[in-house]
C-alpha cells in the first residue's frame, strides 16, 4: 500500500494539540498528526491510552479543551458529528452503530437525505450500494435485515455507509476484535481497494501483528500522549510494544507440561444450544499440569460447552467424570464444591455484579461456607479480609473491600475473578476469553497465573477466539466447529492458517469428535 | 342466537363500530409514534383529557370546529413536549414521567373547568361536527355507510394512519424515528440529533392522541364530562403491542376492539338481562388481553424502547 503517499502526496487530515480533560484525567494530550491522500496510519495504544478518546473528538462525538483540527486544509468546527460527515470522514465504531430491525438500505440513507423529503430514493441508493459492494469486495444484500446478518457482514455495513456519503477518510476502531481469521483477510483486502482508490485509512489496534501487515506508518499512543510514531516497514514488534506498554514488554517463560492424571473428562457428551451451536456428542479429556486450548470462531458451542462445564446447563446424554469418577447431578453447586475455578466469559453480565461491592463479590461463590457464614449469619470481617487478600495478592487497584465493582476497570476487575476462581488451588480450572479487552500487561498476567496453575498441577481447559493466545499458552489444542471438536494437536503441531481451516470446518469429518 | 349475529351485518352496528374507533385510531397512533421512536408515552390518557377539553372549549367559546382541533393537537404537542423534555434530554425514567403527566393533564384540565365555568350544573353543549356522507362510496351495501358516512374527524383519523404508514416507511424522517427507536447512536452517528427527533416524535403523537379526545367531546359527544376518556388512552397502549408497533396492524386491533365494544352493547339488550350487564362490559377487555397473548408475544419491540440515550456514553 506503499504506491501514492509519498512525500509529495497531498495531506488530507492534521491535527494540531489535540488536549481533552476528563475531570482531573487527561484523556488526550497535545496531540498532533497527519495523515496523507491513500495512507493507512495504524493509531496503536492499549486500552486506556487515549486513542477512541482522539477519534471521537475527530468525529465531533466529543469536543477538544484545546487544539485544531484541519481536513483538506479547512477547520472542522469542534462537537459536530454533522460537519465530520460532511467534510469527508467516516467511522466504523467498535461496536456497531446500527438499527436491527431495519434494512441494510435503510441504515445506509439514513441521514443522507433532507429529513423532510417525501422520497427515500430507493432505487438510486441501491444501485450505489451494489456498485460500492462489487467495487470494494463487500458483498451484502441491500434489502436485508441487520438482525439476518453475520458479524463481518455488519462490519461491512458500516464500511458502506461510510463509502455511501463519499468519505475521503475512513476510521477503523479496533475492526478486527469480532472477526474471523478469514473475515480479517477480506477486510484487509478491502482498505487495501480503498486505500488504491485514494481514501485514507486510520486504523486503531492494540495487535501488533495486524498493525504491521496493514499500514504505512503506525502512531503510538500511551498515557494519552503521542509515545512515538514509526513507518511501519522501519519498526520492529519488539520496538513497537515497548512503545506502546513504555518499558520492556512482560515475557511469559512456559515449559513444558508434564500431564499427570486425567482430572476431567467428557463423554460422548451432547447439550441443548445456548446461543450458538449445541455440542454433539463430544468427548474430552482434560489432565492435571496441562493446558488445554479450545479455539474457534465464536458461536460454535462455546458457550455451551463453558456452561455445562459450569453446571448450569444439563447434558442431554453423556456422561461426566470428574478424577475418574463418574458424576450422577452436575449443577454449579456440584462444580465448585468438585474444586472448579471458574473464569466466566463475560465479566460483567456473569462473572461479577457491578452495584455490589468487592467484597460481596468476592464472597458470592463461598458465602455458604463455614468460612464467611455463622449460623446463616455472614461474617463481613472474613469477607473483607479475603477480599484484602485478593486485593493484595493479585496487585488490584482498588480504593478498598467496599468500593463498587463497576468502578473498577477491566483489568482489576478480572484479575479479583481469577482471586476468586484461584483461591484455594482449584484442580479444575476453566478460563472462557479471560483476557478479553485487557491491557498487554494485564493479560501478560492472567497467562502468568494460568501458567502457575498448570504448574502445580491443575487441568486448565482455556477458551478464547484469540488464536495466538491458544498457540502460546496451549500444551494441547482442540478445534470446535458446529458443536463438535477436532482431533487435539499438541504444541506448535499445527502453523495458524491449518487451525483456521479447522475452525471454518474443514477437516472435521464425522466422528472426529471422538479422538480426543 | 341467530339474532345475535344478525347484528354483524346490520349497517348501524358497524357505524357504531367505526364511530368508537375513531378516538382508539387517533390515540393508537399517537402512542406508536411515541414508541416506536423509543419513549414510552403513558401521559396518554391525561392527554386525551387535556385534548377533549381545550378542543371544546375553543369552541365553546365561539371557535371554528377546525380551530377546536389545531387547540387540541396543540395542547396535546406542549404536554409532549414536557414529557419529551423530561424524559429525553434529563433522561428521567418514563413509566414514572408519563403517570406524572397524566396525573397533571387530568387534574390541570379539570380545574381550568371549575375555573372558567363555575357556574354551570348541566355540562353546556356545542355544535358538533357532522356526519358527511362520501358520495359514491356510501352507497356501498353495509360497509359503506360505516365507513363513508361519518365525521370528517373519522375520515382525519383513517388519513393519520395512512400518513404514519408512508412517513415511517417511505421518507428520510421516517427511516430516522424507527432508527431513533432501534438504536440511538446509529443515528447520532449519521449526523442527526437523537434529542431532536426523539422530542419531535413525542410532540406529533401527543398532539395526535390530543386530537383522540377531543373527537370525544367534538364528534361523538358534545359536551365535556369528566371521565369520559374512561381509559382509552390505557387501551390504545395495548393496541400498540397487538399491533406490533405496525400502524396497519394497530388500525386493525382499534376496529376490533370498537366492534367487540359495540357488539357488546346491543348483546345486552337482545340477551334482556339474564346475564348481568358487567360480563358484556368486560368483554371487549377480556377478550384484548386473550388478543395480546395470542398475537404479541412474538411481537419484536424497538429495541430502545425505554432507554434513555446520553451522548458521549457508551
Amino acid at each position: 500500500m506503499d504506491a501514492n503517499n509519498g512525500p509529495e502526496a497531498e495531506t488530507v487530515l492534521r491535527l494540531t494539540g489535540i488536549t481533552k480533560r476528563f475531570g482531573p484525567l487527561v484523556a488526550n494530550d497535545a496531540i498532533s498528526l497527519t495523515l496523507k491522500r491513500g495512507e493507512v496510519i495504524a493509531l496503536l495504544g492499549e486500552n486506556g491510552a487515549g486513542k477512541t478518546t482522539l477519534m471521537n473528538i475527530l468525529f465531533g462525538h466529543y469536543t477538544a479543551d484545546e487544539g485544531d483540527i484541519e481536513v483538506f486544509g479547512r477547520t472542522l468546527p469542534p462537537g459536530d458529528p454533522h460537519a465530520a460527515l460532511a467534510a469527508g470522514i467516516g467511522m466504523v465504531h467498535q461496536h456497531f452503530t446500527l438499527a436491527d430491525q431495519m434494512t441494510v438500505l435503510e441504515n445506509i440513507v439514513l441521514g443522507t437525505r433532507p429529513l423532510w423529503s417525501f422520497n427515500l430514493g430507493k432505487s438510486a441508493a441501491r444501485e450505489k450500494i451494489r456498485r460500492l459492494a462489487a467495487d470494494y469486495g463487500l458483498e451484502v444484500d441491500p434489502d436485508r435485515m441487520i438482525t439476518e446478518l453475520s458479524v463481518g457482514e455488519r462490519q461491512r455495513v458500516e464500511i458502506l455507509k461510510a463509502l455511501y456519503r463519499e468519505a475521503r477518510i475512513l476510521i477503523l476502531d479496533e475492526p478486527t476484535a469480532v472477526l474471523t481469521p478469514m473475515e480479517t483477510e477480506a477486510l484487509f483486502a478491502t482498505l487495501a481497494k480503498l486505500v488504491a482508490a485514494g481514501l485514507s485509512v486510520i486504523f486503531i489496534s492494540h495487535k501488533l501483528g495486524e498493525v504491521q501487515s496493514v499500514s504505512d506508518r503506525v502512531v503510538v499512543l500511551r498515557g494519552g500522549k503521542l509515545a512515538g510514531e514509526r513507518r511501519t516497514s522501519e519498526a520492529t514488534r519488539r520496538e513497537l510494544a515497548e512503545l506502546m506498554v513504555g518499558g520492556q514488554l512482560p515475557v511469559n517463560e512456559i515449559g513444558p507440561a508434564s500431564p499427570g492424571d486425567c482430572l476431567f473428562e467428557l463423554k460422548g457428551v451432547s447439550t441443548r444450544s445456548m446461543g450458538g451451536a449445541a455440542l454433539k456428542q463430544i468427548s474430552m479429556q482434560l489432565r492435571g499440569g496441562e493446558i488445554t486450548g479450545l479455539a474457534g470462531i465464536s458461536g460454535n458451542g462455546q458457550a455451551a460447552l463453558a456452561a455445562l462445564i459450569s453446571g448450569t446447563l444439563e447434558a442431554i446424554e453423556g456422561d461426566i467424570l470428574v478424577h475418574g469418577e463418574k458424576v450422577e447431578r452436575w449443577s454449579p453447586g456440584a462444580a465448585l464444591e468438585r474444586g472448579l475455578g471458574r473464569i466466566p466469559e463475560d465479566r460483567h453480565a456473569t462473572g461479577m455484579i457491578g452495584d455490589m461491592s468487592v467484597a460481596e463479590n468476592v464472597i458470592s461463590e463461598a458465602y455458604r461456607s463455614p468460612r464467611f457464614s455463622r449460623f446463616g449469619f455472614l461474617d463481613w470481617k472474613a469477607a473483607a479480609a479475603f477480599a484484602n487478600d485478593i486485593i493484595k495478592a493479585y496487585d488490584v487497584k482498588c480504593p478498598s473491600p467496599e468500593a463498587r465493582v463497576r468502578l473498577l476497570s477491566g483489568g482489576n476487575m478480572q484479575k479479583l475473578i481469577l482471586g476468586r476462581a484461584l483461591d484455594g488451588d482449584p484442580d479444575i480450572i476453566l478460563a472462557s476469553q479471560p483476557t478479553r479487552g485487557l491491557d498487554v500487561g494485564a493479560v501478560a498476567y492472567v497467562h502468568a497465573r494460568l501458567i502457575e496453575a498448570r504448574d502445580r498441577g491443575a487441568a486448565v481447559l482455556l477458551i478464547s477466539e484469540d488464536l495466538d493466545e491458544i498457540q502460546t499458552l496451549s500444551d494441547r489444542i482442540l478445534v470446535i466447529h458446529r458443536g463438535q471438536l477436532s482431533k487435539p494437536s499438541l504444541r506448535g503441531e499445527l502453523s495458524v492458517m491449518e487451525l483456521g481451516e479447522l475452525m471454518a470446518g474443514h477437516g472435521h469429518d464425522e466422528g472426529a469428535s471422538h479422538a480426543a | 342466537m341467530n339474532e345475535a349475529l344478525e347484528i354483524l351485518f346490520t349497517a348501524s352496528f358497524w357505524v357504531a363500530a367505526i364511530r368508537i374507533a375513531s378516538p382508539l385510531i387517533f390515540a393508537t397512533m399517537g402512542e406508536l409514534i411515541c414508541e416506536r421512536a423509543g419513549v414510552l408515552n403513558l401521559g396518554i390518557e391525561g392527554i386525551m383529557v387535556a385534548g377533549a377539553f381545550s378542543g371544546w372549549f375553543t369552541v365553546y367559546m365561539g371557535g371554528d370546529l377546525w380551530t377546536g382541533v389545531f387547540v387540541a393537537a396543540l395542547t396535546g404537542a406542549m404536554f409532549g413536549l414536557l414529557h419529551g423534555f423530561l424524559t429525553v434530554p434529563l433522561g428521567l425514567s418514563q413509566h414514572v414521567t408519563g403517570i406524572g403527566i397524566t396525573l397533571l393533564a387530568s387534574s390541570l384540565t379539570y380545574f381550568t373547568y371549575r375555573i372558567l365555568l363555575p357556574e354551570v350544573s348541566s355540562p353546556p353543549k356545542i355544535e358538533p361536527f357532522q356526519p358527511f356522507a362520501v358520495p359514491v362510496l356510501s352507497d356501498i351495501p353495509v360497509l359503506g355507510p360505516a365507513l363513508f358516512n361519518q365525521t370528517p374527524l373519522t375520515y382525519l383519523a383513517y388519513f393519520t394512519v395512512a400518513a404514519v404508514a408512508f412517513v415511517f416507511y417511505r421518507t428520510p424522517v421516517g427511516v430516522a424515528v424507527r432508527a431513533v427507536g432501534e438504536n440511538p447512536s446509529a443515528v447520532e452517528a449519521q449526523g442527526i440529533s437523537v434529542t431532536a427527533v426523539r422530542i419531535g416524535a413525542v410532540m406529533v403523537g401527543s398532539a395526535l392522541m390530543a386530537i383522540g379526545g377531543a373527537f370525544l367531546t367534538m364528534s361523538a359527544f358534545n359536551s365535556f364530562f369528566f371521565e369520559m376518556i374512561n381509559g382509552r388512552g390505557w387501551i390504545a397502549i395495548a393496541l400498540v403491542v397487538f399491533g406490533s408497533w405496525r400502524p396497519g396492524k394497530a388500525l386493525i386491533g382499534a376496529i376490533l376492539f370498537a366492534a367487540f365494544d359495540a357488539y357488546q352493547v346491543r348483546l345486552q339488550q337482545i340477551t334482556g338481562g339474564v346475564i348481568p350487564y358487567q360480563i358484556f362490559l368486560m368483554m371487549p377487555f377480556v377478550l384484548s388481553i386473550v388478543a395480546l397473548v395470542v398475537v404479541a408475544r412474538r411481537a419484536t419491540y424497538p429495541k430502545a424502547l425505554m432507554i434513555p440515550y446520553q451522548k458521549g456514553e457508551r
